[in-house]
């Protein structure tokens, strides 16, 4: 996978990991290009485009939408499939996730997305184990931060 | 200082805003409360800060001067700083800035830190955007992490691994040992990640390919226990157990058993086994059976198992869920070359694929059927294919056209059918055609002879249908310029003759040449075809009278023709029905090459090569004699120096050298001209590969004492047939026949008579002499 995108029914990007090298300039060109395309396309049109010399998977769930480019030699399906299992991360992780949410604590959904995938490649098929490593991250980081015992706090927010 | 707000109350603040200004001016505010917080190095709330600046950057506002802070949170040893610190750096930094290298200390102390977290953080954060120096700095790092019992750290320093080696492709060698028993892992993180890191390494390199060849079997065996295992929650979905893992073990499957016999054998097994026993219900299902496709088809599969893999496909093509025939079409079209009588066997469903809704399955399906076009369905396929092009978007009509022609020309199985879809085309899609389907189309027009009354009857038909599509209405005029006399008299033998007075064509040519619709080549074929209908029609005046009008055209192409056909009218009356004769068939050029035939007899109408060339003008008269004129003097015979002689010039002139040559062609040569000492012999050949062009060499031999100088030779030839001069070997014909000078002339059905002038230089004064030929033998003209 070379990027994945997130962005709202009226185009504000909500995420973007990018795991290409590229100038901050090239990555906003893409990303506005990219997102007028996908939000162009009508809901009969299949998940898969072409676009430059890549190919294009991308997914609405409720008002977000989900887009990975992926190489030529890369599964479509499966690239559906990883699309899915990050939701129901994201589902887990904040119960019955919204677009709001992920606004709201996308660092968060940044901290997911990199148990769950690096480089590019998923890293872990597991579901539980991926929200298991999140959640003792977390746990980590609340002990880190007031240096009481994990199990006295109730709600993380140390941002 | 109050402390900095927090995270959560500046994103509710900034959506309050109504307006872009608004938006922009919190954000300026807050940026400077962030500025002056990073100029205190206030270590408390610097995540808070950079947290902040990461939304912003988000919204598209520069967050630069957070780069280095995101590097001190780094460096801090509070988990929470160095979570948002690495993520800050993932997003606001990239290898192009020196900065970023500042990383590389604290990534290597992280990567050996107690808490595997922390590890964990570096390893993502190395593995997503190291560049190649921290690479390198690091690979030994990864390379030990690898080896670690520990699976979650294992997995990632795959995965990282896989980066460092895409990033800095030399340090491959190094992860080699590590690799040794990663496939024995339980985790299926580690194994996944596994797979992945053997792939890359695969793909990078034969030797590795054909080292870790071996490992097939135990592949083949950890895809067997997926596919018989029983439920597994953690690794399921929708009852199959880890699809992920599946597929990317049938893709590294795929890459070990190319062109591998053996790898192929032991794999065919278990994906037949794959291929019948995988639920197909769910997307998760076809994703497993689209890989297992795919890898049928690239290795050393045997034919029960291709054929197989083909009707997964065909079952695809028939799915209600258009993803998936999509990558049914994809992969149809990747395997129809050798795979061909298979996927004909769907090609009904491919058609119908034509009317689907989504643009991306209508352009594969578009590309598969011509792909799948052949001699026994050309008419079948054509009509839905015609069809398509009829009601598809613009973005395929030009695509659609060229495969159109293209397959019509391939399989036509009659020129009638031929020329009748070549006009659809033009009619239906007219604008869309590419620029040398005008020259290709009049080219193939031209050949056939026995359809140009009924060809320029349709074109017409046409044209006063609708004069907007550029390239049928060149094709129209050009096509009306040539046969109109065909037009008018009413022959059309292969359906009902229409009733057209010269005045009526006129009309319409007249029309296009006024029209704000017609182009200025379409004006050029306009005005063209008009002069030609001069020798075919009998109302010249009217076409005098037009053609003088454009002779003051502000267009300066027009206007020079014009007043050249004015000059036909004038001064050349004589020659005007000689030049605007009917064309003969020409020469496709793909089989002459740089040689084509370039008519020498003045014709000024655009070859059916380069429209875009103007054509080659003749120079207004200023010589004496008429016949060089035709020749442009020197002028034209220097425009196709370029090309080689296909006779090799011989050195010697021995006569008997001569003849030997010749015995090869079976024309016999002849002695052209002997005057004054100049000899010239004449030697055939048939030009390959078309053996209607005579290859005439002449070789000139001088017997005096005296060398002759500045020897030109120049060939006319009546106007019924086409000549082509090369260049001669050289200029001087040295005395007492040393050596001759030999030039080759291509010349399309030569005659019996050709007239030849020479000059050269002879003891100091000028000789020219003018010789006609007619002794050719009866072979060169047969």
């Amino acid at each position: 996978m070379q990027f994945m995108l997130l962005f709202s029914r009226q185009g504000k990007l909500r995420l973007q990991k990018w795991y290409v090298p590229l100038s901050d300039k090239e990555k906003k060109k893409i990303t506005r290009e990219l997102v007028q395309t996908v939000l162009a396309r009508k809901p009969k049109m299949c998940s898969f485009l072409e676009w430059r010399d890549l190919k294009i998977v991308y997914k609405r769930y409720a008002s977000l939408y989900f887009c990975c480019a992926i190489e030529d030699q890369d599964n479509e399906l499966i690239t559906l499939e990883i699309i899915h299992r990050y939701v129901e991360l994201l589902d887990k992780y904040f119960g019955s996730v919204c677009e709001l949410d992920i606004i709201f604590n996308f660092e968060k959904a940044y901290f997911i997305l990199d148990e769950f995938l690096l480089g590019g490649e998923a890293q872990e098929t597991s579901k539980k184990n991926v929200l298991k490593a999140i959640e003792q991250a977390d746990l980590l980081q609340e002990v880190s931060n007031t240096g009481l015992h994990p199990e006295s706090f109730v709600n993380p927010s140390c941002v | 200082m109050p402390a900095p707000i927090r995270l959560r109350e500046l994103i509710r603040t900034i959506r309050t805003a109504r307006t872009q200004a608004e938006e922009r001016e919190m954000i300026q505010k807050e940026c400077a409360a962030i500025r002056s917080s990073f100029r205190e190095e206030d270590n408390t709330y610097r995540c808070r800060n950079v947290a902040k600046l990461l939304y912003m950057h988000m919204l598209g506002y520069p967050a630069h001067f957070g780069q280095l802070e995101c590097l001190k949170l780094i460096a801090s040893q509070k988990f929470t700083d160095k979570r948002i610190g690495y993520l800050g750096a993932m997003l606001l930094l990239d290898e192009r800035q020196d900065v970023h290298l500042l990383m590389t200390n604290c990534i290597k102390n992280d990567l050996n830190h107690s808490t595997q977290y922390v590890q964990g953080l570096a390893l993502c954060t190395l593995g997503c955007m190291g560049s190649s120096e921290m690479c390198r700095d690091l690979a030994g790092e990864v390379e030990k992490l690898l080896k670690t019992s520990n699976s979650y750290l294992r997995k990632k320093a795959a995965l990282c691994a896989v980066h460092v080696i895409r990033k800095v492709p030399e340090l491959m060698e190094m992860f080699l040992p590590a690799t040794k028993n990663l496939l024995s892992e339980k985790n299926h993180g580690v194994l996944h990640t596994s797979v992945v890191l053997l792939t890359e390494m695969c793909e990078r390199s034969p030797d590795m390919l054909a080292h870790f060849r071996k490992l097939v079997p135990q592949l083949v065996r950890i895809l067997k226990n997926l596919i018989m295992s029983g439920y597994s929650p953690e690794h399921d979905v929708s009852g199959i157990s880890d699809p992920f893992l599946q597929v990317r073990i049938l893709r590294l499957l795929r890459i070990l058993g190319k062109s591998d016999d053996d790898s192929s054998e032991a794999m065919n097994d278990i994906l037949a086994q794959v291929a019948t026993n995988t639920e197909t219900s769910k997307n998760v299902g076809n994703a497993i059976l689209y890989e297992t496709v795919l890898t049928i088809m690239d290795i050393k599969s045997e034919s029960g198992l291709r054929v197989l893999a083909i009707n997964i496909l065909g079952r695809f093509l028939l799915n209600n869920d258009k993803n998936i025939r999509y990558v049914a079409l994809t992969s149809l079209l990747k395997t129809v070359q050798t795979d061909h009588n298979a996927v004909q066997r769907h090609r009904s469903t491919i058609v119908d694929c034509l009317k689907d809704l989504d643009v991306s399955i209508k352009r594969r399906a578009m590309e598969l059927s011509f792909a799948l076009v052949n001699g026994n369905n050309i008419r079948g396929m054509m009509k839905e294919l015609l069809y398509f092009l009829d009601s598809c978007d613009p973005e395929f009509k030009a695509d659609c056209a060229s495969g159109v022609f293209l397959a019509a020309e391939k399989y036509a199985p009659s020129k009638r059918w031929h020329i009748d879809t070549i006009m659809r085309v033009l009619t239906t899609a007219g604008s869309y055609v590419r620029d040398d389907s005008v020259p290709n189309l009049i080219q193939l027009i031209t050949n056939s002879v026995e359809m140009h009354a009924y060809t320029v009857q349709r074109l017409y038909k046409a044209l006063l249908d609708d004069i907007s599509q550029q390239p049928l209405v060149q094709v129209a005029s050009w096509c009306i310029g040539e046969y109109g006399d065909l037009l008018v008299s009413g022959q059309c033998e292969e359906e009902e003759p229409i009733q057209v007075t010269e005045d009526e064509v006129l009309d319409v040519l007249e029309g296009l040449l006024v029209s704000n619709l017609s182009t200025p080549v379409t004006r050029g074929y306009a005005l063209t075809a008009i002069m030609k209908l001069s020798t075919r029609f009998s109302s010249v005046n009217r076409i005098k009278k037009v053609v003088s009008i454009y002779g003051s055209s502000i267009d300066v192409e027009l206007q020079q023709r014009a007043v050249e056909y004015n000059a036909l009218f004038k001064k050349y009356d004589h020659m005007r029905p000689a030049l605007l004769e009917r064309m003969p068939i020409m020469e496709k050029t793909a089989t002459n090459g740089p040689t084509e035939i370039v008519q020498t007899n003045g014709e000024t109408e655009p070859s059916a090569v380069e429209p875009k060339h103007p054509p080659p003008v003749t120079q207004p008269a200023n010589q004496a004699n008429d016949l060089l004129d035709l020749l442009g003097g020197n002028d034209v015979v220097p425009v196709i120096q370029t090309t080689m002689p296909t006779k090799p010039a011989s050195a010697g002139g021995e006569l008997l050298d001569l003849l030997g040559d010749l015995s090869l062609s079976g024309i016999p040569p002849m002695t052209a001209y002997n005057k004054n000492g100049l000899k010239i012999d004449f030697t055939f050949e048939r030009a390959n590969p078309n053996p209607n062009i005579a290859v005439i060499t002449i070789h000139a031999s001088n017997s005096t004492e005296a060398e002759m100088t500045d020897f030109v030779f120049q060939a006319a030839v009546p106007k019924t047939f086409q000549l082509q001069l090369l260049s001669p070997s050289s200029n001087v014909v040295p005395a007492l026949n040393q050596g001759t000078v030999t030039q080759v002339i291509r010349v399309l059905n030569p005659q019996k008579v050709s007239l030849s002038m020479l000059t050269y230089t002879h003891k100091g004064s000028p000789v020219q002499d003018l010789a006609e030929v007619n002794n050719f033998p009866p072979q060169s003209w047969q």
